[in-house]
Parts: C-alpha cells; sequence; structure tokens
C-alpha cells in the first residue's frame, strides 16, 4: 500500500487511544474490533479490550437494543485496561451514536457512517431530528464518511452486488482507522485473504473494502492529521494476543500435559463459557476429549466419572450452570476426587445479564453446597493470567484429591491483551500419584486397600482408579467411615470427616504463595485488596492516586479460599483496607468475618468493569474520609 | 491390563465383606445373586469391572460387589458412567438404577445416554414404587394408585420403561424379572455382550411398599400363560402348550390370537435385529400393565458406532493428521511477534 500522499497530511503523536467500535449486531463490529486489536498488537502497542455485546444474536436492526461495541485501548506503555473513556467513537448507524455518546471523552472523535442517517434509521434509534445536522454534536469532532455507498461504489467493478457489498462496510470503517492511526495493513490482508479463501467474492469485496477506507482517509481532505501510538517498551521474548477464554483452555490443556491426564471436558453450552468448549473441541490432537452433555448436571457428572477413571476431569459453566452442579460438586467433596469447576461469571441473578461481567458468584462458590462442603477456589486476574489460574486450579484439584473452583468473569473471558508466551518446559510438573498397592493391613493379617487413608502431610486420600488388581474398593455420596471408606453412621466418624475434610482444604494455605503487596514507599495508609477482573483497573486507579501524591498499597488475591497464609497480616498493617469488586461486596464480607478486619466495600454491579478513574476517587474519597 | 488369561472366579469372588441391607424378601436379593454368578461365566476381570448407580434401594448394589464401584447421586448415575466409559474404553461399566432414578429424576440422563449408545450395561429395577424414601409412587405407578403421597390416587400416566428406551433411539432393550434368575443371567449375558448402551428393565418385586406388583404375570404357576417370550428368529408364542401367539394385522396392529384360529405360519417372527423399532415398539405396547400378557427377553439388539469408540477415533484421526499435539506450536497457534 503506498502512502505517497502521507505528507499532505500531519502525522501526530499520541502516548494511548481508546476507540470504541460501535454498529448494529449484524455489522461486524466485534470482528472489526478484534482485528484492528490484532494489527495493534503485532505493530507492538499494549492493548487492552472490551467487547460489549446483547445477548440477542439479532435484536431488531438499527434499535439501541442491538447495537453491538468492542473497546480497545492502544498505548505505548503498559496499560491495564480498556480505557476509561473512549476518545474515539465508530458508530456505524444513528443507535450505536445514541446508545455510546454518554460514555465519550470531552470533544471526543466521531467518525459516523453518514449513509445510515437517515429518516428511518434516526426513527428506530429514537432521534427525532438528525444529529448531524441539528447542532446537537457541536462539543465533538465529527467526521461522515459515507461509508455504506463508498464500499458499494468500490465493490461495484468487482461484480459484487450492491445488497453483499453492504456488508463489507465494516471493512471499510477498519480501513480508515487503519489510516487514521496508521496501523500495518499487511496482517489484515493476510488475515482476509486466508479466513475467506473459499470465498472468492466475499474475499474480493472486504479486501476493496478495506483499502478503501485506508485511502479515503489519505485522500480525502476530510482529516487533517492521522496519529500514531508508538510501539510499548515490553520485555524481551516472544508474545501472542490472547483472550481469557482461549488462554483458560490453553492452560487446561498444559496442565493434562504436566500431570500426564487424559483431559475429559464434560460441558453444556452457555454464555460466556461456551468458548473454552469451542476451543478445546478443536485440539483432538492433545488427547483431549470434549463431551456437549445434555444439561450442565451432566457436564459435571461426566466429569466426575472421568475423574474416577484416572483423566483430568474438567466441567466449564457461567453462574446459572454453577447453580445445578452444586450437588455434583458437594458428591466431589465426599468422594474427594480432582475436579476442576470452570465458572465464567455473569451478571446474575437468574438468567439476569448473560455477556456482561460480575463477580458475585464468590460466596456461591464458597458456600453455595448443603452441609459442610468445603471447595477450593482460584481466581483469574487477567486475560493471560487465565493460563496459570487454570493450572493451579488442577495442581490443587489433583494434589489434594478435590473438586477447585477456578473463577473468571466475561471481562476477562472476551477481552484480549498480548502475552508474553511462558516456557512451557520450566512450569513445574504435577504428579497424579496413582495407588499402586495396599495401604493397610485387615484383620486377618492380609494387605487391603482403603481408599480413606490420608497423607499424613497434605491430608489427601489415595487416587486408585480401576485398573489394578487388589485396589478395588466402592465410594459414594454417604458418609465414610475413616479410613476404610465403608458406609459409616457413627456420629462420631461423621464429625471427625467432616473436620478432615476441612482441615485438607484449610492446609492448602501453607502450599500457595503469600499473597504480594505493592506498597511502592513501604508506609502507605490505604490497602486496596482486590481480586479477579478488577485487578487492571485498581493497578491503573492506585497509579493515578500515587500520582497525585497518595501513599497507597495494592494487593490482589488469585486463592480465594483459603487465603494465602499472610493475608491477616497484611491486612493488619493498613489502617484502611478498601476492596473494590463488581458485586455487593463479598470478598469484604469474607476477610471481615475472617479476620476482624473494618474493610471498606466499593460496589459496582452495572455488568461493565471498574474503570480506573472510579477506584481513583474511592481512594481519595476514604483517605479525605479518614484523615 | 493384562493380556493373560483370565484367572477363574466363582460367586464368592465377586462378592464385597459388606452386609447386605435389604429388606429381607427383596427382589433386589436374586438380582445380585444372578449378576454375581453371572460374573464368572463372563471371562471379565474383578480389576476392570465397575458400577456405577444413583440413589434408591438398588443403587445401593455396588457396596455389595467385590469390583470397582461409585454410589452417586440421585439420577446423574448414565451421566457418570458416560465420563468414565468414554474415557476408559478397558472397564466393564454396569450402571444400576431404579424406577425413580432412571425414569423420574435421571430421566434425562438415561435418554441421551442412550441416544448416544455409551458402551454401559443398564439394569433398571423397575418396582413401580419408591422404596428408599418409604412408599410414594413412581413414575411407573398405574394410575390410580394409592400410596402416602397419593391418598386419593395417583392420576398420572405412567412410563412404558422399553417403549422410551426405544424412543430414545437404545440400540439395546429387554425385559427380564427377578423370580426367573435363569431367564435374568441369559438376558444380562446379551446386555453386556452389546457394544453400547444396553438397557434392562427387571420387573423387582418390593416386598414393603409394593407387594405382589408383578404376581400376575411372574408367578410361578401363571408365567407360562403371561409372560410371552421374545427368542429371536422363532415365532412369537406362549402358553401352557403355546397356544397363544401375536399376530400383526394388515393395519401394522399387534394382537395376541389362538394359534389354532390363524394357524402357526401367520404367527409374529421376532426380529430383534431389525434396523426399524416400530415393531419392538408395538411389542412394549402389547400390554398395558403387569396384569396382562407381557413381553420379556430382548426386544431390539442392533449394531451403531459406540460413542466412546467413535470419540477415540476422532482422536486418533487428529492425532494423524496433525501429529500429537505439541504444547509449544499450540501457543502459537495465533499471530505472534517477539520483543528485543
Amino acid at each position: 500500500m503506498t502512502t505517497t500522499e502521507e505528507h499532505q497530511h500531519q502525522r501526530r503523536q499520541l502516548d494511548r487511544v481508546v476507540i470504541r467500535f460501535a454498529g448494529d449486531s449484524g455489522d461486524g463490529m466485534q470482528l472489526t474490533g478484534d482485528r484492528f486489536t490484532a494489527s495493534s498488537a503485532l505493530f507492538g502497542n499494549d492493548l487492552s479490550t472490551f467487547p460489549d455485546f446483547p445477548a440477542e444474536i439479532r435484536a431488531p436492526a438499527g434499535t439501541l437494543a442491538g447495537v453491538s461495541a468492542f473497546q480497545v485501548q492502544i498505548a505505548d506503555y503498559d496499560i491495564l485496561t480498556p480505557g476509561d473513556v473512549p476518545n474515539v467513537l465508530v458508530a456505524m448507524n444513528p443507535a450505536a451514536l445514541k446508545a455510546n455518546l454518554g460514555v465519550l471523552e470531552q470533544g471526543a472523535t466521531l467518525v459516523v457512517n453518514s449513509d445510515s442517517f437517515d429518516e428511518r434509521s434516526l426513527g428506530k434509534a429514537g432521534y427525532a431530528s438528525n444529529p448531524l445536522n441539528d447542532g446537537s454534536l457541536a462539543a465533538y469532532t465529527v467526521y461522515e464518511v459515507p461509508m455504506t455507498s463508498l464500499t458499494q461504489e468500490v465493490c461495484k467493478e468487482a461484480g459484487v452486488k450492491p445488497r453483499d457489498a453492504e456488508r463489507s462496510k465494516n471493512f471499510f470503517a477498519l480501513g480508515l482507522l487503519s489510516w487514521l492511526y496508521t496501523r500495518p495493513t499487511e496482517p489484515t490482508i493476510q488475515w482476509i485473504e486466508k479466513r475467506y479463501a473459499d470465498r472468492p467474492l466475499v474475499l474480493e469485496a472486504n479486501a476493496r473494502a478495506f483499502r478503501a477506507g485506508y485511502h479515503f482517509g489519505e485522500t480525502a481532505e476530510l482529516f487533517e492529521a492521522n496519529y500514531e501510538v508508538p510501539p510499548a517498551h515490553f520485555p524481551p521474548g516472544e508474545y501472542t494476543q490472547v483472550s481469557g477464554n482461549q488462554a483458560l483452555a490453553w492452560g487446561l490443556i498444559a496442565a493434562s500435559r504436566l500431570a500426564g491426564l487424559p483431559l475429559f471436558l464434560g460441558s453444556y453450552p452457555i454464555t460466556p463459557a461456551s468458548d473454552i468448549l469451542h476451543e478445546l473441541s478443536r485440539r483432538k490432537e492433545f488427547g483431549v476429549r470434549t463431551f456437549q452433555a445434555e444439561d450442565e448436571i451432566a457436564g459435571v457428572g461426566s466429569a466426575i466419572g472421568a475423574a474416577f477413571g484416572g483423566a483430568l476431569g474438567v466441567t466449564t459453566t457461567s453462574g446459572p450452570g454453577l447453580d445445578l452442579k452444586s450437588e455434583a460438586i458437594g458428591l466431589a467433596v465426599n468422594l474427594e476426587l480432582p475436579l476442576v469447576v470452570v465458572d465464567i461469571q455473569r451478571g446474575g441473578p437468574s438468567t439476569g445479564l448473560p455477556t456482561k461481567a460480575e463477580q458475585a458468584d464468590l460466596l456461591h462458590a464458597m458456600y453455595g453446597r448443603h452441609g459442610e462442603a468445603p471447595v477450593p477456589i482460584v481466581a483469574a486476574k487477567t486475560p493471560s493470567h487465565c493460563f496459570e489460574a487454570a493450572i493451579e486450579a488442577v495442581r490443587i484439584a489433583v494434589k489434594y484429591r478435590t473438586p477447585v473452583i477456578l473463577l473468571s468473569d466475561g471481562y476477562l473471558a472476551n477481552g484480549a491483551e498480548p502475552w508474553r508466551l511462558p516456557d512451557v518446559d520450566r512450569i513445574e510438573p504435577i504428579d497424579p500419584g496413582f495407588a499402586a498397592e495396599a495401604n493397610h493391613v485387615g484383620d486377618d493379617g492380609t494387605p487391603v486397600f482403603w481408599p480413606y487413608v490420608r497423607d499424613p502431610g497434605t491430608l489427601a486420600r489415595p487416587w486408585a482408579p480401576p485398573g489394578v488388581p487388589g485396589l478395588e474398593h466402592r465410594i459414594g455420596g454417604l458418609e465414610k467411615a475413616d479410613g476404610s471408606g465403608n458406609v459409616s453412621y457413627d456420629p462420631a466418624n461423621h464429625e471427625r470427616m467432616v473436620r478432615l475434610r476441612a482441615a485438607k482444604v484449610a492446609g492448602i494455605a501453607r502450599d500457595v504463595p503469600a499473597v504480594e503487596v505493592d506498597d511502592d514507599t513501604g508506609d502507605a495508609e490505604l490497602l486496596v485488596l482486590g481480586w479477579g477482573s478488577t485487578y487492571g483497573a485498581i493497578v491503573a486507579g492506585v497509579r493515578r492516586a500515587r500520582a497525585r501524591g497518595h501513599k497507597v498499597a495494592h494487593a490482589h488475591l488469585v486463592h480465594m479460599h483459603p487465603f494465602p497464609s499472610n493475608l491477616g497480616e497484611v491486612l493488619a498493617r493498613y489502617r484502611t483496607v478498601l476492596v473494590p469488586e463488581m458485586n455487593l461486596g463479598q470478598l469484604s464480607r469474607l476477610v471481615r468475618a475472617e479476620y476482624l478486619v473494618d474493610a471498606h466495600s466499593f460496589s459496582k454491579v452495572q455488568g461493565v468493569p471498574f474503570r480506573a478513574g472510579e477506584i481513583e476517587s474511592a481512594i481519595e474519597s476514604l483517605l479525605k474520609g479518614s484523615a | 491390563m493384562t493380556t493373560t488369561a483370565v484367572p477363574p472366579t466363582t460367586r464368592k469372588d465377586w462378592a464385597s465383606d459388606q452386609e447386605v441391607r435389604w429388606c429381607p424378601g427383596c427382589g433386589d436379593y436374586s438380582i445380585l445373586a444372578a449378576v454375581q454368578m453371572l460374573l464368572p461365566e463372563l471371562g471379565v476381570r474383578r480389576e476392570n469391572t465397575v458400577f456405577v448407580s444413583g440413589i434408591g434401594c438398588a443403587a445401593r448394589f455396588p457396596y455389595y460387589m467385590s469390583t470397582y464401584g461409585l454410589h452417586s447421586i440421585h439420577g446423574r448415575a448414565p451421566a457418570i458412567a458416560t465420563g468414565l466409559a468414554t474415557t476408559r474404553p478397558d472397564l466393564d461399566v454396569w450402571v444400576v438404577t431404579g424406577d425413580g432414578d432412571a425414569l423420574s429424576i435421571g430421566g434425562n440422563h438415561l435418554i441421551h445416554a442412550l441416544r448416544r449408545n455409551v458402551r454401559m450395561t443398564i439394569l433398571m429395577f423397575n418396582n413401580q414404587i419408591y422404596g428408599l424414601t418409604k412408599g410414594q409412587y413412581s413414575p411407573t405407578s398405574e394410575v390410580a394408585k394409592v400410596t402416602k403421597s397419593t391418598p386419593f390416587g395417583s392420576v398420572d400416566t405412567p412410563f412404558n420403561p422399553i417403549s422410551l428406551a426405544l424412543g430414545a433411539e437404545a440400540t439395546f432393550v429387554a425385559r427380564t424379572h427377578d423370580m426367573d434368575r435363569q431367564h435374568m443371567q441369559e438376558t444380562f449375558r446379551r446386555a453386556h455382550e452389546h457394544r453400547g448402551a444396553a438397557f434392562v428393565e427387571v420387573y423387582q418385586n418390593c416386598n414393603v411398599f409394593n407387594d405382589g406388583a408383578f404376581e400376575k404375570i411372574t408367578g410361578r404357576d401363571v408365567r407360562a400363560s403371561m409372560l410371552v417370550p421374545l427368542v429371536h428368529g422363532q415365532p412369537i408364542r406362549f402358553g401352557e402348550s403355546l397356544q397363544n401367539g401375536v399376530v400383526q394385522r394388515p393395519d401394522g396392529r399387534l394382537e395376541i390370537v389362538d394359534v389354532a384360529d390363524v394357524g402357526e405360519d401367520a404367527i409374529l417372527v421376532h426380529d430383534e435385529q431389525r434396523p426399524d423399532p416400530g415393531l419392538a415398539f408395538a411389542l412394549s405396547r402389547l400390554s398395558h400393565g403387569p396384569d396382562e400378557p407381557t413381553p420379556i427377553g430382548v426386544f431390539r439388539a442392533v449394531e451403531r458406532p459406540e460413542y466412546g469408540s467413535s470419540m477415540a477415533r476422532q482422536i486418533a484421526d487428529a492425532q494423524e493428521r496433525r501429529g500429537a499435539g505439541d504444547l509449544k506450536a499450540l501457543l502459537r497457534s495465533g499471530a505472534t511477534w517477539t520483543v528485543e
């Protein structure tokens, strides 16, 4: 692609920009955002994305309910969030403009598809007059581009019918934005050629639209400048761009390798967890068995069956599915078999907000079973961290013969970021330690196998998959006699078993890393304690508070149950503890109960992540109040 | 696990040391005995045999076997067995369940295990009552059944388990009863041989909460005239002197007739291998309850790819095509870039 005319435009440097692509659900905005992100990643920017789409596949076209958006922040330094307020909005129709205008920065840049601002579309979006000419957008920098007609025009020569060509207008927008932010074009052209290789006409239309968009920016007298966001300084290494669900699926495959156990996934499709099932079902060469079960219960049940047989049993779901799996998770607690339950949290209760993020399943993971049924909980904090978190969940499950709940959420699941690839050869292997021989002497002096004889260190019981003569045993949901595992209704035995199961899980605290505190001056007055996907917003908010001269520390939990053994001591060091959560205060409740600490809850339950600015203000107002 | 010959076993070798705790006189005892006596004849190994169950009286079965066993939660045994059978094709997986466990709380898992044809042998003890919860009506109880939870009689239409299994695309469907050990053993043997999901309904007497539910058809003195044995390739006949038989009318309807009236050649010959389950379904509707002549034996036994094998074949194909999975390559399957 030639850029000979570039000199006509000024080239301005930016350290970061937040762009929001918005259009109708059928306009391909997720794809557009995704491709913009991919070329930015290859260019070397740091980035963070926030796909924000409705639960309906195709809500009525042109309506506010049908607006699908993709927000991405690109920067020349390490950023942690997709940005608080977009600087640029690409609006493919009036509804997209109306739905997103309120979240933009003052004086933001609007790139609108002017072809779509006809009376009918304006009416659908609820506009009484056309905002492009009624003066209501005076505070913004507006670029009106007839994307639909320009796309149709450029596709006509290739023999593409106008109606088909109209569908390529998102590539026009992508091309235009690629010019505006000097993105490399080759990766996108290559991607189009590969993706649409079997549909030559679609390939041609998309490639033409993309090039036309780019050239339009270059040649039209509309734009006085284009922008450059130089590459960020990353630590040396090999990088890829990864979403949370992809990283989680890969983490499960890696853990299966590390443990030498075949991976079995029992799962029922549910938003926003299904992509893990999709990803794993493509990876059969790793010996992965994916089972799309008849329901959520069969998903977890089949994983328990696979675990009994000596496989790595995993089930993936979201909140409503976790409700349904509760009874089976209790069974796994009693069977003391390794099992990983992945919960990609979404807005609740009930069906709630299927495509939006929330962190409101923590107490469910903690307590959502009848009886005393403790389950370890691991929580991922960034999209790429899902890889590590999955391996950690498997390690705990296998070592302690217990179900583990791995919490992620819709924001992590669909969000993407650059990821420095780990050296997989250096990850600690996981020893399944299958039972191989008798472990007890029977009354008659012969060696026998008892399924509930515990390892004195971990309190874990032996894992003895079928196939080994002499190790035949029966286990089940009924209370078992300590040691022999036979059914027992003995009162004292029941209490002993309840306490043993609790002690086993509590003991995992000795086997997890101490929580690290980022306290740059060592004398912070306030500690922000977070968990899960709020990581980026909290780090960014803390940075801003520090820049204003506040002394603030940050600790982020990955092990939610049991807590790392130093957490109580860490909390006691700070006069004020702030706990931001996308729920009504679940972690704050847990730490208050556990450590008698006066933790301040900071809640947001809007289905969207915290903004760094919100964390910053919460820190400031708390410091002001406690001064 | 080994390829050496299976050492001979006796019934005793298959019994665990746990005291059997069903009510005295329960039909479950004779089913347990039939299984424990059959296993030594099957040339299988204890360590490669797993009994999986849900909840209910029948579900205690695994505790009494000296094999591997898993007593799980209500209704979920077929789902759990699916995970086990698909990851461990070397194992013999048996599911022991009851009419409440399999057809009520676990109905969904049962039909899906059958349609998928996962290799497992399902023995469903049907006593037409809830026993463990002490006497409520079950999904196979007859209409108007008076129980603790239906003091004015139940208003539910019962399931016909054989019809249900056939409707769920089952490849092996059979019925036997707890009063005939030899018939049980032959039916269980056939079910065990089947490559796929085998469903066996076992009429079982609950002498405490539903005593005599099947007496009118399984009692020793009435059996010959009330049970209609299905034998592959044989005309469907019954009665002390095989005087009765089943014919198919031109409209497809099945009817019980006197053989003398229609002639031997008119009697329907049983074909358990018919690809279309229609005739097997019609046979399952011959009787409307255990007080009419009722077919027993194998209704349907057809070949269809077994689920776990199909799954394993996809894995083998993928590995042949792409080589065994390479983790480093997986992490690099998207676009990558290097920062110096």
